[in-house]
Order: structure tokens, then C-alpha cells, then sequence
């Protein structure tokens, strides 16, 4: 592998319905940055069927060049055609490096890719930046130069590595929704489009979609929130959530929980945060009878002001909390939104 | 019908971690458990062997020590369990791990293989597609139900706001969500058959097709520059106050940072 050969940032344009993932939109602003220390542009890659069209809103977030595959094969996402399609971009175009959103398809499609072209993949990505590698200088051992650096949190957030991929390209990984910045829209920007086919036969490889079965939500993404009131095992029952709720909407708030909540069956999988669910970053997270597992403070700890209430005053969530009360949330959210209430008119 | 079910040793998380005095894990210190969504898998073949008849067998790449999933898995209802253990495997990456364990596996005639989503000491979810790329097969991730049609494997797949009911030929592997099932308890009887079961030992010669190039930490793409522990946000102010006070305090403090 000639290394020198290998030019350039390639994001993937995650789309669904074709309707772009705002995760593209961050790929792309961090690519920038990336591309801007390394002298070079960024080109997204768009997969899907009959969606060049969505081609100008990537360039008006910054994208200079957009790789369009369309095909019918690629109406729905299906590891297969789509793992085809990345891997015939990284053949043909040789990119240095390679951002897939870690989202569920990003997950599922990015080790498939990586290991068609034999590369590696540093997964979940909250930190990406242009250095040295070793990162230090060792004696006798060659240190490169501008090699992408990748950190991650493992252990659930307990600890953090910083990876690179020094010996092979493109340097991929997936990057955590949420966490890099998208760059000003900027209306009308123009990039350059080209559009390319591999070619798609089905093979053994490609699974058959029996049906498509889209859950029934109404709510905001909690991705999106600007308040999140988040309630945990210590609300009790999925009745019990009626409390957050009243309190959600006197705040102008969005209702999240945490794994224990979805496990239980009280809460939908869409709404849960943490490791295995999503990272939010509200102005305020009021998390209500949660214990703060490790894994459910790596998805929120980034929040600007956490705001705990729990019973126990040994729960881990206090060391993590701006304000922790030592309490009985049954107690204290019906009259806390009462009181909401009030000021709330008074302002009015 | 044969099902290969890989799994995975990791410390439990769930009691707190425990670090050393110079902030790294403190592994030893930490009890292993088998990975929640590798159980999931397991007790997913083991409900298709309670079905079908399949035969299950588990493998797992490790120390020695991770023998004793193997048992676990063994008293639970896996009719063989696999140990791949060699020297030359240490400091695998996914790249290099998803090359060996599929290098075992094709010693073995399989129909399906399930594997965890990830594994919760690394999250990375990398492993299970990477060994159905390595084996030429489809993959079928995030599964949340499992049945068998025929020569075909239906599932679930989970996404964030749908699932897919996705139809594939076998030979296919599928990784398991832990949410998939309540796995099973093992059996008094399960336990002592399981503690005289004989486990198979392979090392490095019984992997096929695989280079050296591709094996541990030199068959490893990605390199760890530098590992730290997570500086952590210093806790606030914690208050025991009665209700009323309490929202009072809460209020105050919304205000305070200009929320309300």
C-alpha cells in the first residue's frame, strides 16, 4: 500500500428517507477542520436511491465535492450494497481519511467496509485531530507526521485512548452523533458533483427486506432538547413518568431515560441515554431517580448543568450533578412544577 | 442445523470499576462475567436448539482464563466449547481479533453464527461484521428476533426509530442485542457436566487461511498513541432539604443561570 497515493477527507452522507442525518452535517465540519491542516478538501459521499438532489444542502454545509452513488438497490439500507458502494469509493478515489457516523447504520457499515479494504476503524469518536504519531518522538523508531489521531472513551466513559492508524488507508472512524460542530449554512454554496456507479448485482451477500416497521413517535429528538428531564429505574413505574412529563411541559422540556427505563418497558429505545443509547448535550439535564451508572453518565455528562434528584444519597449520579438534591422525587417534582407554574405566569 | 456462538470474557462493570493507585483499571480486581449481548446470543441458540435440535458450540478468543465462560456457557446448554489462545494473539485489535476468531471458525461447520452486538469493555461493535466480512457471508446486526425459515434466517433489526424484518440465506451471522431475550440460569446438572466437560484448545496453527501479518499487535491497523483516565468533571453542591426547600433551591438555581 503506497500511502503517498491516499488524498483527501471523505465523509459518508448518511441519509434515511432520503433526508440527510444532521451527523453528515457534523462530519463534514469537522472534516474541514481536518482538511484545512492538511491542505486538502472534503468530499461526501452520498448513498442512496434518487438522491442527488440532497447534493447541494452537503455543499451548503461545506462539503467541496459530493460523491453521488444512486442506485434502486440502495432505496433502503442494507449492509451489503452499501458496504459495496463505500469500498468502490475508497478503491477508486483513495482517501486519506474516512468519517461514518456512529449511528446504528454507521456501526453496522463501517467494520464491514474497513474489513473489505483492510484498514482500521476507531470506533465512537468524540475527539479528531492532525498530529504526530508516535506522539512523542521514540529513538529509533520513524515518527510520521500528520496522521489523524482518534479519541475515544472505553469502559463506559471510564477511560479514554487516543488511536491512530499509521501503517494503512484510509484512516476510518466512526464518529459520535452530537459531538463535533456543524459549520454555518451557508445558502447557495455550489460543490462539485460526480456521480459514480459500481455497478450492483445481488449476490449471497444481500439480505431481503420482508418489511419496514417504523415506530409511531411524535416526540422530539432527544438529541435535539434543549431541557431534558431524564428519569431512571428510581421513578418506579412507567404511570410514575406522568410527574416528569407535567414537569417537561411546564419547561418546554423533552422526557429521556435511562437503560433501566427502556429494559423495564416503560420507555421507548429512541428516548434512552447513555452508552448504549444516545449522547446528549442539553443547557440542562435534570436526571430524576437515576443512579448515574457509568455508562449512562458517558452519554450525558457533557450536559451544561446537571440537575439530580434521588433518594440515595450514595448515587453515583451526585458526583457528576452541578446540583444534587437528596430526596423524594414524588415529593418534590409535582411541587417544584406547581411552583413552575406560577413563576412562569408572573413572567407572563 | 449447527450454530457457532462467539463470546466474550469482560470485567463486570456494573459494581463500579476499580482502579489502580496510578489511575489505570484495576482488571484483578474486577469479577468477569460473560458479555451481556454475547449471553443474549447464546440463549438465542440455545432456544433454537431447544426447537430444532441445533448444536451450539462456543468459542471464545483469550488468556486461559477465559476457560471458565466457556463452562458457563457449557451449564447453560453449548454442547462444545472452543478456547483460541496463543501468545502471538495478544494485543489484537478488532481487525486482527475478527481474523482470528474467523480463522477458527472455519474449522467448523456452521449454519449461523451469533455473535454480541459489543462487548462492554471495548463498545466498539466491530467484531461480529468484521468476521462476516472475513467469511464471505451476510451480517445482520442489532437482532432483536431470531427465527428460522427453511434454509433462511429471519430477523429483527433494530434501528433507532424502525426495525427491519430482514430475510437472508444461511450460512449468515446476526449479533445479538442483550434486549433480545432473558437468557437462561444454568443447571445444577448443566454446572457439573460443564466442570468435566472437556474444552478445546486451539492455537495458532489450527487457524485457517489466516496470515501471520494479520494476527496480535502486529497484525493490528490501529495503535493505541496514548491512554489516559477520564479527567473527571468535579462534583457540585449536594443539598438534603425538604420539599419545599428543595424546589425552592432548584428554582433558584434556574434562575440564577438564566433557564426560566
Amino acid at each position: 500500500m503506497n500511502l503517498e497515493e491516499y488524498k483527501g477527507v471523505y465523509v459518508f452522507a448518511q441519509q434515511v428517507d432520503n433526508c440527510i442525518n444532521s451527523i453528515a452535517f457534523e462530519l463534514i465540519g469537522k472534516g474541514k477542520d481536518l482538511a484545512a491542516d492538511l491542505g486538502t478538501e472534503v468530499t461526501a459521499v452520498l448513498v442512496g436511491s434518487d438522491v442527488k438532489g440532497l447534493a447541494d444542502e452537503l455543499a451548503e454545509y461545506g462539503a467541496d465535492k459530493v460523491i453521488v452513488v444512486d442506485d434502486p438497490e440502495l432505496k433502503e439500507y442494507r449492509t451489503e450494497p452499501y458496504a459495496h458502494a463505500l469500498a468502490s469509493v475508497i478503491e477508486k478515489y483513495k482517501p486519506e481519511i474516512f468519517l461514518v457516523g456512529a449511528t446504528a447504520i454507521g456501526r453496522d457499515l463501517g467494520p464491514r467496509v474497513s474489513a473489505r479494504v483492510h484498514t482500521g476503524l476507531t470506533a465512537d469518536c468524540t475527539v479528531l485531530e492532525i498530529g504526530d504519531f508516535p506522539i512523542n518522538p521514540i529513538p529509533g523508531r520513524e515518527q510520521k507526521h500528520n496522521q489523524l489521531l482518534m479519541t475515544r472513551p472505553a469502559f463506559g466513559g471510564n477511560t479514554i485512548a487516543t488511536i491512530a492508524c499509521p501503517d494503512f488507508r484510509p484512516q476510518m472512524a466512526t464518529v459520535r452523533p452530537g459531538v463535533m460542530q456543524k459549520k454555518d449554512r451557508v445558502v447557495g454554496a455550489k460543490a462539485v458533483v460526480e456521480e459514480f456507479n459500481p455497478g450492483f448485482t445481488p449476490d449471497h451477500k444481500y439480505v431481503e427486506i420482508l418489511e419496514v416497521v417504523k415506530a409511531v413517535s411524535d416526540t422530539v429528538d432527544i438529541m435535539d432538547a434543549k431541557i431534558l428531564v431524564s428519569g431512571g429505574r428510581g421513578v418506579g413505574s412507567a404511570e410514575n413518568f406522568k410527574l416528569l412529563e407535567d414537569l417537561a411541559e411546564v419547561l418546554g422540556a423533552t422526557v429521556s431515560c435511562s437503560r433501566a427505563v427502556v429494559d423495564a418497558g416503560w420507555k421507548s429505545k429512541d428516548l434512552q441515554v447513555g452508552q448504549t443509547g444516545k449522547t446528549v448535550r442539553p443547557n440542562v439535564y435534570f436526571a430524576i431517580g437515576i443512579s448515574g451508572a457509568i455508562q449512562h453518565l458517558a452519554g450525558m455528562e457533557e450536559s451544561d448543568i446537571i440537575i439530580a434528584i434521588n433518594k440515595d444519597e450514595t448515587a453515583p449520579i451526585f458526583d457528576a450533578a452541578d446540583y444534587g438534591i437528596v430526596g423524594d422525587l414524588n415529593k418534590i417534582l409535582p411541587a417544584l412544577t406547581e411552583k413552575l407554574k406560577a413563576e412562569m405566569a408572573n413572567k407572563n | 442445523m449447527k450454530i457457532v456462538v462467539c463470546i466474550k470474557q469482560v470485567p463486570d462493570t456494573k459494581g463500579g470499576v476499580k482502579f489502580n493507585p496510578d489511575g489505570t483499571l484495576d482488571r484483578a480486581a474486577m469479577m468477569t462475567i460473560m458479555n451481556p449481548d454475547d449471553k443474549a446470543g447464546l440463549e438465542a441458540a440455545l432456544r433454537l436448539k431447544d426447537q430444532y435440535g441445533a448444536e451450539v458450540t462456543v468459542i471464545t478468543m483469550g488468556l486461559p482464563k477465559a476457560e471458565d465462560v466457556l463452562r458457563e456457557a457449557m451449564a447453560m446448554g453449548a454442547d462444545k466449547g472452543i478456547l483460541v489462545t496463543d501468545r502471538v494473539l495478544g494485543g489484537a485489535d478488532t481487525w486482527a481479533t475478527s481474523q482470528t476468531l474467523a480463522g477458527a471458525i472455519r474449522n467448523l461447520e456452521y449454519d449461523l453464527i451469533i455473535t454480541g452486538r459489543q462487548a462492554i469493555d471495548g463498545d466498539t461493535a466491530q467484531v461480529g461484521p468484521q468476521i462476516s466480512e472475513h467469511l464471505d457471508i451476510p451480517v445482520i446486526s442489532y437482532a432483536q428476533k431470531i427465527e428460522i425459515d427453511g434454509d433462511s434466517v429471519v430477523v429483527e433489526r433494530q434501528y433507532d426509530d424502525r426495525y427491519h424484518v430482514l430475510k437472508a440465506k444461511m450460512p449468515c451471522l446476526v449479533t445479538a442485542l442483550a434486549e433480545l431475550n432473558e437468557p437462561r440460569y444454568m443447571t445444577p446438572g448443566g454446572i457439573f457436566d460443564a466442570c468435566n466437560a472437556e474444552i478445546i484448545v486451539w492455537g495458532r496453527d489450527k487457524l485457517v487461511d489466516v496470515e501471520d501479518s494479520n494476527l496480535g499487535l502486529k497484525g493490528s491497523p490501529t495503535q493505541i498513541a496514548k491512554a489516559s483516565d477520564k479527567v473527571k468533571k468535579g462534583a457540585g453542591e449536594k443539598v438534603t432539604l425538604d420539599p419545599t426547600e428543595s424546589v425552592d433551591y432548584i428554582i433558584g438555581k434556574l434562575k440564577e443561570k438564566h433557564v426560566i
